[in-house]
């Protein structure tokens, strides 16, 4: 069977998906910034009616148009257009890919009758961008060469095998090949893909390259092009709509209950597990409450997520009755299918990951930490404090002879003759005298990092004992004369 | 009532204990490392001083889990929480406000059914009377280099005796070894 190729072209994407945002009077047009200046990206008809064009610089337009509304393009918005425009063209078609920056191209190879045939199915697409208020060419051809070049001069249904024999008036410009090239080609009287067919291969291989060769076999289809769909990414959301507004918490639960054994399944069957989860309440007056909550560890299990939302589920004001629910898990991770039957092991985990997952929604996540072990001499950063819920413990070297609490370092009001501790000194509010002072460990600062704590250069460590009984960790600066204490060991 | 003689510094499981004094820290991660499983380390974020794992016994710094509030409701709340569940092994809080008989109690019966240890780090004299024991824990100045000696005594005790004992302990050391008052000159033991 012949393969059929659709290709569809969105000439005014990025305007129409920026207007349909928020909608504009009279001629309008996005600006890109090249350069030092701006330049016109995409127009609507009003503007192109003006006489704009694309690739103006945007001075030029103000004079011809004095009233013309712009914004600046928004790539990455124009993106995300496209592609919700190719997630919805697979109604057409399993294999959608992106064909360029403003079109799509699917493989419609025996799924056309589907729809009773090319010419409705055209038409269908045809209603629902309109219904959509987008500008959409289609085009129908043998291969993705044809199909994406007809897009671009008109669109239209190629029947099958015609494509060398009715497409030869289309410019060599629809080849895909870069602008100098089509300005080559154009200079050597080379205008229309027709002549390009009648001319010998080798010379034109020679003086054009590899490249134009390819995109002309291409597109008569001596060559195979492949398409390259995008993998899906599964979506995990469900919802579920009232027949009447709900207002009572039992009830709200109730259909909580519903969503999430439904968003649990389909976890379950991608082997993925959710680490955030958003209920979003639609109430009768149009307001959307929502409530999300965080899982300190991958999860799919219905019964252990609900108790979760309680909290979050009574402080939301239902107004006059709640008429639709949606719960999404925007964050999930990779969990695979485990055994029922748990050891008392993976129970332990369990349910320590629910009592991280009941403080985290209350706390925040940041707010339980774990040690974790880091390499370094400088004591602040021997460690990481790292959230219990995003990391697993690491391997503790053995213990040394180091203080069991660190502070801020306090500076000591105390003098003392340069290098040894001094005799007496005063702390939270008591004078203290040394005992006896084990020292000095030297501790030089990591040149390569600058941290501000370590500006005053080497530190000299001394296990200071008091007469009165704390066992303190000091230090001393040489570089900038001064004590501090580091730590308590007692 | 304590069934283990030889070792008076056994906290009483499932109940909520007290420690005070200067020495409460030592206490604190002395009676942690002796406890299994997960560890909470519940305390203000404006706390000046963090536990440093370098210096703590072995295993301690990975199991430990340090818990940060921002209100003392938070801290109570946190608390209990984690009393509650069975598979923290033992809870460690710093209140910065005295305990109230209501919330001794509530986290008594936390305890209770979770079955986990707690021990509260009070400033002196705002404790809960809920405390099934309080301990007063302080620094002595040790007779010679190399020794940690401390001083801790049993204030309140629910169903024991009281008592007022000297040791000496190091991070390193797997038990407590017991001083007598005659080794440290200066120092009287009551007589309890």
């Amino acid at each position: 069977m012949a393969r059929r190729l659709l290709c569809i072209w969105f000439p005014r994407l990025a305007s129409q998906a920026s207007l349909r945002q928020s909608p504009a009077q009279g001629p309008f047009a996005l600006t890109l910034r090249r350069g030092n200046s701006d330049h016109l990206h995409c127009l609507d008809p009003l503007a192109e009616a003006q006489g704009l064009s694309r690739g103006m610089a945007l001075a030029d337009a103000r004079a011809i148009c004095p009233d013309l509304t712009t914004r600046p393009a928004d790539l990455m918005a124009e993106m995300q257009a496209l592609s919700g425009l190719r997630r919805w063209a697979m109604r057409y078609s399993p294999l959608v890919a992106r064909d360029g920056s403003a079109g799509l191209a699917a493989d419609i190879t025996g799924v056309a009758h589907l729809f009773g045939g090319e010419e409705a199915l055209c038409q269908d697409l045809q209603d629902r961008l309109l219904r959509a208020r987008l500008d959409g060419i289609s085009a129908i051809a043998d291969t993705r060469g044809a199909a994406h070049a007809m897009a671009r001069h008109g669109g239209g249904i190629l029947p099958p095998g015609q494509v060398s024999a009715r497409l030869t008036a289309l410019p060599v410009a629809a080849l895909r090949i870069d602008h100098g090239t089509a300005e080559a080609l154009d200079r050597a009287g080379l205008c229309r893909i027709g002549d390009l067919i009648a001319q010998p291969r080798a010379p034109l291989a020679r003086r054009f390259g590899q490249g134009l060769l390819m995109r002309l076999d291409q597109f008569l289809g001596h060559q195979p092009e492949p398409l390259d769909p995008e993998t899906e990414t599964p979506s995990f959301g469900t919802r579920i709509t009232l027949p009447e507004p709900i207002g009572l918490q039992s009830d709200v639960a109730a259909a909580l209950q519903r969503l999430l054994e439904r968003l649990c399944a389909r976890l379950a069957a991608h082997h993925r597990g959710a680490r955030r989860l958003r209920l979003e309440l639609r109430r009768v007056d149009r307001a959307t409450a929502t409530a999300e909550i965080g899982l300190a560890r991958p999860m799919r299990d219905p019964a252990r997520i609900a108790p979760l939302f309680a909290p979050a589920l009574s402080q939301i004001d239902a107004g006059f009755g709640i008429d639709a629910l949606r719960l999404t898990a925007p964050l999930t991770e990779a969990q695979a299918p485990a055994q029922i039957a748990l050891t008392a092991q993976e129970r332990h985990q369990d349910a320590l990951a629910d009592l991280l997952s009941r403080l985290g929604n209350r706390l925040g996540f940041d707010a339980i930490l774990r040690p974790l072990p880091a390499d370094s001499l400088v004591p602040e950063r021997s460690f990481l404090l790292a959230p219990a819920a995003f990391s697993q413990p690491g391997k503790w070297p053995a213990p040394s002879l180091r203080p069991l609490l660190l502070g801020g370092p306090e500076p000591l009001q105390a003098q003392s003759r340069s290098g040894t501790p001094p005799g007496s000194f005063g702390w939270s509010g008591r004078v203290l005298t040394t005992l006896r002072a084990v020292g000095p460990e030297r501790i030089a600062p990591e040149w390569w990092l600058d941290d501000p704590g370590w500006r005053s250069g080497i530190r000299d460590y001394w296990q200071v004992e008091t007469r009165q009984g704390p066992r303190l960790w000091l230090f001393h600066t040489p570089q900038a004369p001064a004590w501090h204490i580091a730590g308590e060991y007692a | 009532m304590d069934p283990d003689d030889t070792d008076p510094f056994r906290l009483i499981p499932a109940r909520i204990h007290e420690a005070q004094g200067q020495g409460r820290h030592v206490f604190a991660i002395f009676q942690a490392a002796r406890h299994g499983g997960p560890v909470f380390w519940i305390r203000p974020v404006r706390s000046r001083w963090t536990p440093y794992p370098g210096g703590l016994p072995k295993g301690l710094p990975g199991r430990l889990h340090l818990v940060r509030t921002r209100s003392e409701t938070d801290l109570l709340w946190s608390a209990e929480e984690t009393l509650r569940a069975a598979p923290a092994g033992f809870v460690l809080a710093e209140p910065e406000r005295p305990l109230s008989l209501t919330a001794g109690r509530r986290l008594q019966l936390a305890a209770e059914s979770g079955g986990t240890t707690g021990l509260m780090l009070i400033r002196e004299g705002a404790g809960s009377n809920a405390t099934e024991s309080r301990w007063h824990c302080a620094p002595v100045p040790a007779p010679q280099r190399g020794m940690a000696t401390q001083r801790w005594t049993l204030v309140k005790n629910k169903r024991g005796l009281l008592g007022d004992w000297l040791l000496d302990w190091c991070p390193h050391d797997a038990r407590p070894r017991l001083l007598d008052a005659a080794e440290l000159p200066g120092v009287a033991l009551n007589q309890l």
